[in-house]
């Protein structure tokens, strides 16, 4: 039996023999036109021990080369064209289907993406774990749920007994993704490959990830292929690197040398538009301090949750408790925090998409206090991009036509006047205006969200929610896309509530910053202050979490994380206890500890 | 659960009472005299205002709901008005074949329905695929007196496999419980054929697969548990549906029935009768809808009881 062969074990060991050997790969999707290669000629070799990353954007085929890999490809559309993958002395792609079987998992097994929805929401996660040990050794259902066990305590699962037992859902992203690398670990393969592993995750939780996917593979001397699109990872991860773009290997090298010394134009371009965090400097404090567009006072969220026979209120989830803050004219706001913080909550409330306590005063108006129709005339001020560009433009509209329509519900300007005004904002955000007749599905992604930015501007609104509105997209479209960003603060004078995870990202556009935890902000000042003397722990926490792309770069040891961030939900009586913050020079505002 | 239970028991309670409500008021409004059809058509307009009176139909309406509901608490549904029974000892003496009926058409329908949608998933796109969805729509569209009296053609006049009519052994149930059941696999074999394609393509199919499991287990322990979920609930609908169709399919067979029961009352305006029957059809569809509910309760530990 296969699995019974020799593991190695140890540590990267460069002059062994490669433990897979990729020769060759080409993948060829059938399509009407006839074979359409999607991968060309990818070759490259994993040591036993070693870490290779395979990074590049989307579409850049990183996904393919690791299906194939597995043979999971799917058939009969997506096949394998060329090419020879070797395991050990084996080539994978002449194996029958059971022989193929007993490698997937065994000797080579894989961790994906999205752990939300990676797991079999009907079965207990013991019975998913022991079901991945018994497919390959024949043990019986006492012995599995042992190791199972093991499995669960090895990848420093809290009260492992307990979560045999839980269902999928029952369990946080982090811990789901743990529950994968322990099913992937459990019987020791030589090869794991981890497609962006930790990109649906929060920052803290990602790092808590990686550094334990460092250990097990330390320990067990799995050679690892890891892909992602984060230059950050790659660095903190790799031993060696292979750049990837639409289906070719553009750059395959040493970590250290990649990041120092790129060769290809290509990777070059993608190093320089990773956004890079520093100390928060070079940002022009103060100049921006015009009047202030949004003044959000006392603000609370809650959501009831019923209970009992006669659905009485049992539980209340505290979204947003108390936050204060302004923002001016022309500046951008971050609120970065992690999920479920409440940041996105306080975007509805103000967008007007929820019902809240406290006071929004939006150009000197308390939304309260208005009429219906001056409501109506205060929301062209508020516009919103939401993240999933392609979510949020329907798709049997032409895109011209999406662009116009906060005119036509403001009922503003003839329909002359409209295409033209519409026109001129694709002009504006870098398309052209020959393009206003196409659907949403025949833009790239960066495209899509400069349609959302367009029709965001339509009304030529003083604030512009911007929630993760630049996360989904790769990193180069990133960059421009904020940039563009940018350029209309300056011309038109609009301010952002810029929300985002990314600490980067928001390093790099912000001038000021909040820092939300469980609803509360816990940090708030210029940029400056928060990211050069972040003062609170959790601010810290975050910052310290980043990955950060310089291979070179040496983490300060002994942080350790407090784990899973705890509920929002809470019994009626037991209001949480509100943070009070202290300004420690400045406005720098900080939660202080009692 | 228990809390859950309660509510919904509380609600079916609520949702009967508004069953006998607009039922009452709709057959009291219906055109047609029940006085007329039992005191025939040389009755004297004294016997006819005596037969009123005596059955209480000159009270105003909401004076008889109220003396029907007063009844009807104390599990008494009245008395026919023609066949002298007590209408409860009628629906008691048919109930059970008409539950047996449906519990036959039920099997049918999903063992037909279900491994028709499965096979027509697994095999996506290709001839098998096609063929069962013609046969499918065919069975979704086809009216159920069709369907039986070609069943009853072909398999109990042509082949003789199976008796024309009446009650008593299996084979007398096959044939109904067919026609019954061929309407519903149509609907569950679309259902369970989408539901099933959206579930094999989800990531923890993916995992499954990654796992190195066989083909076989991947289906019957990831995919099918996930893609039944829906269909569970559609269950409770479809006793519904059945009740409707329970009338003509029980004509068709000449199966002892409450459908047939409740034909013979329209036929002759015998309300208590109609009432009943109507009542027992929504008791059974409440406790159909709150069967599966329960069902998709133990089965989806994702669903939380509030």
């Amino acid at each position: 039996m296969i699995g019974t062969a020799e593991k190695p074990s140890g540590a990267y060991a460069p002059d062994a023999a490669p433990v897979l050997q990729v020769s060759n790969l080409t993948v060829s999707v059938n399509t009407e036109a006839g074979l359409k290669s999607l991968i060309r000629n990818i070759s490259f070799s994993l040591n036993p021990g070693e870490t290779l990353a395979i990074a590049g954007e989307s579409g850049s085929g990183k996904s393919i080369t690791s299906l194939a890999i597995m043979g999971l490809l799917p058939p009969p559309v997506v096949r394998v064209t060329e090419g020879q993958i070797c395991l050990n002395e084996t080539d994978l792609l002449t194996l029958p289907e059971t022989r193929m079987r007993d490698i997937r998992g065994n000797r080579i097994a894989m961790i994906f993406q999205e752990p939300m929805t990676s797991l079999n929401p009907v079965m207990t996660i013991g019975a998913q774990l022991s079901e991945a040990i018994m497919a390959h050794d024949p043990i019986g259902r006492r012995e599995a749920h042992t190791r199972s066990l093991e499995a669960l305590t090895a990848v420093r699962m809290s009260q492992p007994e307990k979560r045999m037992s839980q269902f999928p859902h029952e369990l946080s992203g982090g811990m789901r993704q743990r529950v994968m690398i322990a099913m992937a670990l459990a019987l020791r393969p030589d090869v794991l490959i981890a497609d962006e592993p930790t990109t649906a995750l929060d920052v803290t939780v990602q790092r808590e990830v990686l550094e334990l996917l460092r250990d097990l593979q330390r320990d067990l001397g799995t050679a690892m292929i890891l892909i992602t699109h984060d230059m950050g990872v790659v660095a903190e991860m790799a031993d060696r690197v292979i750049v990837m773009q639409s289906g070719q290997m553009v750059e395959e090298g040493n970590v250290k040398q990649l990041f120092h010394a790129p060769k290809e134009d290509y990777t070059k371009a993608l190093l320089a538009s990773v956004p890079r965090m520093g100390d928060g400097s070079g940002a022009q404090e103060g100049g921006k301090a015009g009047a202030s567009i949004a003044e959000i006072r006392n603000l609370k969220v809650r959501f009831d949750v019923r209970g009992g026979i006669f659905g009485r209120v049992t539980h209340r989830v505290h979204a947003v408790e108390n936050v204060n803050f302004d923002i001016h004219a022309g500046e951008t706001f971050a609120l970065v925090g992690e999920s479920g913080c409440g940041k996105s909550t306080i975007a509805k409330a103000l967008a007007g998409l929820l019902p809240y306590t406290g006071q929004i005063r939006i150009a000197g108006s308390e939304i309260h206090s208005l009429t219906r129709a001056e409501a109506k005339a205060i929301r062209r001020d508020v516009q919103m991009i939401f993240q999933d560009p392609m979510a949020s433009l329907d798709p049997r509209m032409r895109v011209g036509d999406l662009v116009a329509e906060p005119l036509v519900i403001h009922k503003i300007g003839t329909a002359a006047e409209r295409s033209e005004r519409v026109a001129m904002l694709f002009d504006r955000v870098g398309l052209s205006a020959a393009q206003m007749e196409r659907y949403p599905h025949e833009f790239s992604g960066g495209q899509r969200q400069r349609i959302c930015i367009a029709r965001a501007l339509a009304l030529q609104p003083k604030l512009i929610i911007a929630d993760e509105s630049v996360s989904a997209l790769d990193v180069s479209v990133q960059a421009k896309v904020l940039e563009l960003m940018r350029e209309l603060t300056e011309e038109m004078g609009v301010a952002y509530l810029f929300i985002s995870h990314d600490m980067a990202v928001v390093e790099n556009i912000s001038d000021r910053v909040a820092v939300m935890y469980l609803g509360q902000i816990v940090e708030m000042g210029c940029r400056a202050q928060v990211f050069g003397n972040p003062q609170h722990a959790y601010t810290r926490r975050l910052i310290e979490a980043v990955p950060v792309p310089d291979p070179t770069y040496e983490r300060p040891a002994g942080l350790r994380l407090a784990g899973d961030i705890p509920s929002p939900m809470r019994r009626l009586e037991d209001t949480p206890k509100l943070a009070k913050l202290v300004d420690i020079g400045e406005g720098h505002l900080v939660a202080m500890p009692d | 659960m228990f809390s859950f239970l309660i509510r919904r028991l509380l609600q079916s309670l609520l949702i009967l009472l508004g069953v006998s409500m607009i039922t009452f008021v709709l057959l009291y409004w219906l055109p047609a005299d029940p006085v007329r059809q039992i005191a025939g058509r040389s009755a004297t307009a004294q016997t006819v205002q005596n037969i009123r009176e005596q059955l209480g139909l000159d009270q105003p309406l909401l004076v008889q709901y109220w003396r029907y509901l007063g009844n009807l608490l104390q599990g008494d549904l009245g008395r026919s008005y023609l066949q002298r029974t007590e209408v409860s000892t009628l629906i008691m003496s048919r109930l059970p074949a008409s539950l047996l009926l449906m519990a036959g058409a039920i099997f049918a329908e999903l063992l037909i329905g279900l491994s028709m949608g499965v096979v027509a998933a697994l095999r996506r796109g290709s001839r098998t695929d096609q063929v069962l969805m013609i046969v499918s729509f065919v069975g979704v569209s086809a009216p159920q007196f069709v369907v039986g009296l070609l069943l009853l053609y072909v398999f109990a006049v042509q082949l003789h496999w199976f008796p024309i009519g009446g009650y008593g052994t299996f084979s007398h149930l096959v044939l109904p419980a067919l026609t019954m059941g061929i309407l519903g696999s149509g609907w569950y074999s679309r259902m369970m054929r989408s539901s099933m394609v959206d579930v094999l393509r989800q990531d923890f199919v993916r995992t499954a697969r990654a796992k190195g499991l066989t083909r076989r287990r991947i289906i019957l322990r990831h995919a099918l548990p996930n893609a039944i979920l829906p269909v569970i609930a559609m269950i409770g609908i479809d006793v519904g549906i059945f009740m409707g169709g329970i009338v003509v399919v029980e004509s068709v067979f000449g199966w002892p029935g409450i459908g047939q029961l409740a034909w013979q009352a329209i036929q002759r305006v015998d309300i208590p009768i109609i009432m009943g029957v109507t009542l027992v059809s929504a008791t059974a569809i409440v406790i159909g809808n709150l069967v599966a509910d329960v069902i998709s309760l133990m089965v989806d530990p994702r669903i939380k009881i509030r």
